[in-house]
């Protein structure tokens, strides 16, 4: 698009360094699905409802719609795929697959990238904490009721097991 | 759908955005948070010229305890404030609020200023900044000055900010030895989303008799309301299981509530009423309890 102000950023995707000339009014999810091919966070509502497209910014949860990508410059961006590949939530991933957590799939990595977010703090939880930690992702198959399972028993598990996230 | 086209610039210091503010005034945005701004981008509901980011403007963060109030920095994010011992020891209605904004990932970047500034009428903080009696902090190019939240919101996503001004913090004050109960309930359709009726209510008392109240109604209507009826209806009296009859046949005075798809006006002024006898009747459990540890 002509006309189209632009600005160099530089930050580390998933561990590795990026820097790339992006549009000042792109989001981060376009930047990442775009611009690097990650298209593990989805864009349901684009305008933060939906919570398909959470991502971990600098260690906490965001809507990636809802920031954009010059404000990542400088920092640590985490997706679906970075989780996956560090292993980090294999247990969760495997829970969700036992339990039916899923069916379309659309909502999968935003749930998972909320769902770490609550396990990796080692605290107990009751199912209504989890729902209400989950409420800000829509899961238009499930019912949520199996979500809510797998998370549960995840997060159990680790407390259990007294490792929690390492 | 995209943003429209903009231009973006990272403030580098609280100066800088003055400068900008008063060269462009309502063609530009303040970009802190986001949560809010950059759902109207991408919705078109607005199309700025400018973006001024000020998120590395670190001095316009943090929960601070001063003499006689707590200062709230306008780029504090809602997760801070929620996760703040300061705001739990002193401010527990900031604190009973704070689950109710939003969800875990709009509240980890969402600010509290952004909020009051923008001055959304289903938001929780503006309501709360006005049963808090906060003192509004607003810097511009021409100087400082100070307006009470009871003066600063003044319509639908209207306020006294001028164009050229930059909301900088709240300033909250202490209630010292009064003996305080507040309540905070609001009701939505799902945990997280806005409030079709809320109240934040602080309540001081003295001899066992309601001394000061302020009831702050959001939700319902095109701005929060400091409910001046209801508190005229309540105060004086006794904190006692009467007393939420007086309050809700005072209510229909204080609320002109809005009439849409997502609920009839009636409907709002029912809730609001059922918010009422509800935060009243908590209001008596806490001051109780309040009682027995004193």
């Amino acid at each position: 698009m002509s006309g189209e102000e632009r600005l160099m950023i530089s930050l580390t995707v998933n561990g590795e360094s990026v820097s790339r000339l992006v549009p000042v009014r792109q989001h981060l999810v376009d930047f990442l699905r775009l611009e690097l091919g990650l298209t593990g966070a989805h864009l349901g509502c684009e305008h933060g409802v939906c919570g398909a497209c959470s991502l971990r910014v600098d260690g906490v949860l965001v809507r990636g719609c809802l920031m954009l990508a010059v404000q990542a410059d400088g920092a640590h961006v985490v997706t679906i795929e970075g989780l996956d590949a560090s292993g980090e939530i294999a247990d969760l991933q495997q829970a969700f697959v036992e339990r039916n957590a899923l069916q379309c799939g659309f909502c999968t990595p935003g749930m998972l990238m909320t769902a770490a977010d609550l396990v990796r703090a080692g605290v107990p939880r009751t199912r209504a904490e989890i729902r209400a930690h989950l409420a800000g992702n829509f899961c238009r198959c499930t019912g949520y009721q199996a979500i809510v399972d797998a998370v549960s028993a995840t997060l159990n598990k680790r407390l259990s097991e007294g490792g929690g996230h390492v | 759908m995209k943003a429209p086209k903009f231009s973006y610039l990272r403030a580098g210091s609280v100066e800088h955005v003055l400068e900008l503010l008063a060269r462009y005034g309502e063609d530009a945005a303040i970009l802190a948070g986001g949560q809010s701004l950059l759902p109207a981008l991408n919705l078109r509901l607005s199309q700025p010229k400018l973006l001024i980011d000020i998120n590395r403007l670190d001095r316009l963060g943090g929960v601070e305890l001063g003499n006689d109030h707590i200062r709230i920095g306008a780029l504090t994010r809602h997760a801070e404030i929620a996760a703040s011992p300061l705001i739990l020891q002193h401010l527990p209605l900031l604190a009973e609020a704070m689950p109710h904004v939003a969800h875990p990932a709009v509240r980890n970047r969402g600010t509290f200023g952004g909020s009051i500034a923008l001055a959304d009428p289903a938001a929780e903080l503006p309501a709360c900044a006005l049963a808090l009696q906060a003192r509004l902090v607003l810097l511009s190019a021409a100087g400082r000055r100070e307006i009470a939240a009871a003066e600063f919101f003044t319509g639908l996503y209207r306020t006294a900010r001028r164009p050229d001004e930059l909301l900088v913090e709240a300033q909250i004050p202490l209630k010292g030895k009064a003996k305080t109960v507040s309540v905070f309930m609001e009701l939505a359709r799902r945990h997280g989303d806005f409030a079709l009726a809320g109240l934040a209510t602080e309540l001081l008392l003295a001899d066992g008799r309601i001394a000061e109240a302020r009831l702050a109604y959001f939700g319902s209507d095109e701005r929060p309301v400091l409910a001046g009826a209801v508190s005229a209806a309540i105060t004086g009296k006794a904190l006692d299981p009467t007393l939420a009859e007086a309050a809700v046949a005072a209510l229909a005075g204080d609320l002109s509530p809005i009439d849409n798809a997502q609920a009839s006006a009636s409907m709002r002024l029912h809730l609001q009423r059922v918010l009422t006898r509800r935060a009243l009747a908590l209001a008596l459990t806490r001051s109780r309890q309040l009682g027995r540890a004193a």
